[in-house]
């Protein structure tokens, strides 16, 4: 066997070696040096993410195929690393609690193992290291919603999550051996192209898309799959829900997109544009519908991310390089909005344990800068300019439109209506902080150090990166290199 | 970049924003000094941008856009920032800056949060004007809607009433307006010329003219209604009483004096002129919508007796009789609608400031509860006067000369339909007359009606200041109404042209 292969795989190894690095630091240091856990993996993940920045820019492949690392993938990867940094450090104050004082170096290396499994998944290009990538990718999820063990709420959401994540690996699987089937007994992505592209259209090509969509659309929570998400959402510590909401969303996104694209990109107006149609337009309306009525801030932003997931779809049913641009930098977008709301959240909820939107009244009055922020966030997330929610939300539209298609023209109208649903719950947060006359529930607090630094990476990120095109145009540069050969088979 | 006169309407703004963030929220006088400043800048600059363009266009410059600059954005989709004037613009552009500059003095003793106010107040002018200097569509809908969320919490917070369900309806109908604006450039867009050219830029995509009659019928409804919606069309204008009732004096101003205005500049800017033939074809539709406008608001504004509610009915009326000259698509009725733009907006921006004086001493807005005002407080009268003449049609003042060309330039058409609208829209003169007089009588004549308002004091400096400023301009546009003509004239020639081919 070539071991120099292992060398295309640089993203995977960095992360695997701070794992490593975190594992046995943690077991072999003392009982005050284990609290440098926290800081530890915060400042080497920073490092390595720079390093993968700037090392891995070769298109390569290994294991015959199995696994590519272009530009592409690698964009993402740093792209969901920046997210993975911002919830390190707007964990740190979390993990420094004496109750999680004998769990803190677990918490690091689950997190870590996930983000390996995420990378496997954007990577693969062969439908078995896909589901070995989700796989490792779901298990130490499970077992980070568990991580408030004495919470019930926690364990529940944990039952509830793993439960769904294996009934549709489950279903994928059996998806994945109706494909192989069609595809003569290879499970290649290529080779299931092939197939697909010269093969008739038959019902268990369609009966394995489904099964196929199915699977991934409970990562995604897209709607109808999206049952779990408010509860799990709800249950699992802020910081888990934050990662679960952004990062593990930006991965499956992603690889949704290379697998319909790859593997069933002839057949791409025949079967699969019209169930995602239907199903994108169930997504965001759904979501947003369930959105209006929820109190509880994590709720809230659980519906909140099911309707997003639909509009991080639209990049997908585009099927264009605009598209997959868009995409991308709606995840970039997403991951800074998001986390932003959710910093404010964790911090809100570790200094009071209060997470209602009603407690949120009068808030501008007691601590106006987490105000500004959540604000801020909020905006972005309704897609208000100038902040960068607006630009990716109209970018991802104006890929849609490209193809002047009547029926693109609806969806996008549907999804633009929606917006202003959207606008209505996220203002009402908006709201509570600063129209609602009654004295404020949680009183004048300063957050720790390290909320703050992520609180203000967050911010400069939904100031900045609209109005900084180069960002869209490195992005752009970067995917028009890969868009012939990834979407050779859309014809 | 910089070298550009115009960007430095978006910059200045933004410099303000960052003035005002330094500032602390308690340091009132900090806050209005930066407001004074800056506003006067953009006031200054604003005048000395048209001073320079009557320069260049008597100089013989005949040119569509003067002081035009483009720079490359979004590289992958061909987005700019690109910006240019011509006289429509330069004249709005002053209007915003006339009205900004009125606003910070109409709003001096604000109160809570000051700092926060002013914030959203610059981020809000920074959309206006950023909106009148772009000849980039994309841009142009940016700023438009930059320009709108800022009043979700400048009403929500500072103003009174119903304020949060006024708010969230305002803000949800603008918003709602602009999807389907959205969509409609968004095909503009992609049919603005042949594959691989496409462009955002309003100059090259008229120039190009190739967007299909089955495609310009759709975008041009997206579009009309989506600008419509702003410029308070019937059916879709019922976000305006509430809002701008409940709105702070400041910003009822700035809202129905140049917001209000963007509706009506982006129906003309983009909705005729891009989509020439659909606006020679579906006219008709939104001449019937905006003739209910007229009337109805007219009517409505007869029953009132609420004060903001009054001028808020008027100012859908008067809206109303813009987009319904606009749509007339003759020289004289278009010249008609912006002068009627920029007459509305000083004198709605007066009304509502005068209004905002007047309840901050009598504390109530209801007609019913006032009276003889005249005796109490003479200058705030007489300018509350001025200002019902104005807008019910005085010569020598801005309304006249705007509803003058409005109606004589929509007789031009001949036929059936235009002449009963043009006399139905005509008719609102009279209406206004009944429902401006019968305020001026409640309110400023007869007898005092509450022996509290006896030792109400009349108009402090800051207020006489900014009044002044905007009766002047009153004054001046309807006793010179014909530079205004001369700044606009040559706009008008690409328009007409588009209009005249696409009919053939």
């Amino acid at each position: 066997m070539d071991y120099s292969q292992f060398s295309a795989m640089i993203p995977e190894l960095i992360v695997l070696g701070i794992f490593i690095l975190v594992f046995l630091f943690d077991t072999f240091a003392g009982e005050t040096a284990r609290k440098a856990d926290g800081m530890l993996t915060t400042v080497l993940f920073g490092l390595g993410t720079v390093a993968i920045f700037f090392t891995g820019c070769m298109p390569k492949e290994c294991f015959g195929g199995m696994y590519v690392n272009n530009h592409i993938e690698l964009v993402l990867k740093c792209i969901l690393n920046l997210g993975v940094f911002i919830v390190l450090v707007q964990s740190l104050k979390w993990t420094d609690t004496p109750d999680m004082k004998l769990r803190r170096g677990e918490f690091y290396e689950l997190l870590l193992a996930t983000l390996f499994g995420m990378y496997l998944m954007i990577s693969a290009r062969h439908f078995l290291l896909f589901v070995i990538g989700l796989e490792t990718a779901s298990l130490p999820l499970a077992a980070l919603v568990a991580f408030n063990k004495k919470h019930n709420e926690s364990a529940e959401a944990a039952a509830k999550y793993i439960m769904t994540a294996v009934f549709s690996s489950a279903v994928l699987m059996m998806g994945l051996s109706f494909v192989y089937g069609l595809s003569g007994g290879s499970l290649y992505y290529g080779d299931v192209a092939n197939a697909v592209a010269e093969g008739p259209m038959s019902g268990m090509l369609i009966v394995a898309l489904a099964f196929v969509l199915g699977g991934i659309g409970f990562k995604l929570s897209l709607v109808p799959f999206h049952l779990w998400t408010a509860d799990v959402y709800q249950g699992a510590p802020t910081a888990v829900t934050s990662y679960l909401s952004v990062i593990s969303k930006g991965s499956a996104a992603f690889a949704f997109f290379i697998i319909f694209v790859q593997a069933f990109g002839a057949v791409y107006p025949d079967a699969w544009e019209w169930m995602l149609y239907a199903i994108i337009i169930l997504t965001i309306t759904v979501g947003n519908l369930f959105a209006i009525r929820q109190r509880n801030m994590k709720r809230f932003m659980a519906f909140s991310s099911v309707s997003q997931a639909g509009y991080i779809m639209l990049g997908v049913i585009a099927a264009n390089a605009i598209g997959m641009t868009s995409m991308l930098f709606y995840i970039l977008v997403y991951i800074f909005s998001n986390l932003g709301a959710f910093g404010v959240i964790s911090a809100i909820e570790n200094q009071t344990g209060r997470l209602s939107m009603d407690d949120y009244r009068g808030l501008h009055k007691s601590n106006p800068w987490l105000s500004f922020a959540m604000t801020l966030a909020m905006f972005s997330l309704a897609g208000i300019p100038p902040f960068a929610g607006f630009f990716s939300k109209i970018l991802i539209f104006t890929s849609v439109t490209a193809s002047n298609s009547m029926a693109l023209y609806m969806l996008v109208l549907i999804a633009l209506i929606n917006t202003i649903i959207s606008l209505y719950y996220y203002l009402l947060v908006v709201k509570a902080m600063w129209i609602s006359p009654e004295e404020p529930v949680v009183s004048s607090f300063r957050s720790s150090g390290s909320e703050r630094f992520g609180m203000w990476i967050c911010v400069a990120g939904i100031i900045f990166i609209g109005l900084v095109s180069p960002i869209y145009g490195l992005i752009s540069k970067l995917v028009t290199e890969d868009a012939p050969q990834l979407l050779a088979w859309l014809g | 970049m910089f070298g550009n006169i115009l960007i430095w309407f978006v910059i200045l703004s933004i410099v303000m924003m960052a003035g005002l963030g330094i500032c602390r929220n308690s340091s009132m006088n900090a806050i209005r000094a930066v407001m004074t400043v800056c506003s006067s800048a953009l006031l200054a600059l604003a005048v000395w941008l048209c001073v320079w363009f009557l320069d260049l266009r008597a100089a013989g410059d005949t040119s569509e856009m003067l002081f035009t600059g483009s720079w490359m954005w979004y590289e992958p989709l061909n987005i700019h920032l690109a910006v240019g004037v011509d006289g429509i613009s330069v004249l709005m552009l002053l209007l915003s800056a006339i009205i900004v500059f009125a606003g910070t003095f109409a709003s001096w003793k604000i109160n809570p949060l000051p700092k926060n106010f002013f914030l959203w107040f610059a981020l809000l002018s920074t959309g206006v004007f950023g909106f009148f200097i772009s000849i980039d569509i994309f841009t142009m809908f940016m700023f438009y809607e930059v320009a709108l969320i800022p009043m979700y919490l400048l009403i929500g917070v500072w103003g009174t009433g119903r304020k949060e369900y006024s708010a969230m309806k305002l803000t949800l109908m603008l918003m709602g307006g602009s999807a389907f604006l959205m969509l409609g450039l968004l095909g503009i867009y992609w049919h603005s010329g042949p594959d691989g050219q496409l462009t955002w830029n309003i100059l090259e995509i008229s120039k190009n003219a190739s967007i299909d009659p089955s495609w310009q019928r759709l975008l041009f409804c997206l579009t009309f209604v989506g600008f419509g919606v702003l410029g308070a069309m019937f059916p879709f204008h019922t976000w305006s009483p509430d809002g701008h009732a409940c709105a702070p004096t400041a910003v009822s101003m700035l809202h129905a004096g140049v917001l209000m205005k963007l509706g009506g500049y982006g129906c003309f800017r983009i909705a005729i002129y891009l989509l020439p033939q659909a606006a020679n074809e579906l006219a008709w539709i939104f001449i019937i919508l905006t003739g209910i406008s007229i009337v109805y608001g007219a009517f409505s504004a007869c029953v009132q007796t609420d004060l903001k509610y009054i001028n808020a009915y008027s100012s859908v009326s008067h809206c109303g009789m813009v987009l319904f000259a606009i749509l007339m698509l003759t020289q004289t009725a278009m010249t008609g609608a912006i002068l009627q733009m920029l007459s509305h907006g000083l004198m709605t921006a007066l009304f509502f400031a005068l209004i905002g004086m007047i309840y901050g001493r009598t504390h109530t807005r209801d007609i019913r509860q006032m009276g003889g005002l005249m005796k109490i407080m003479p200058y705030l009268g007489v300018c509350y006067m001025i200002a019902g003449f104005a807008s019910l049609g005085l010569p020598g003042l801005s309304g006249f000369v705007a509803e003058m060309t409005i109606f004589v330039g929509s007789f031009e058409h001949a036929d059936m339909f235009h002449r009963c609208f043009v006399i139905a829209a005509t008719c609102s003169i009279v209406i206004t007359a009944v429902y401006i007089l019968r305020v001026v009588g409640k309110l400023l004549l007869g007898p005092v009606q509450d022996d509290h308002h006896l030792s109400l004091t009349d108009a402090t400096w800051f207020e006489r200041f900014s009044t002044v400023t905007l009766i002047l301009a009153i004054a001046g546009i309807g006793c010179f109404p014909n530079w205004i003509n001369e700044t606009i004239q040559h706009s008008f020639v690409p328009i007409i042209q588009s209009i005249t081919q696409a009919a053939i």
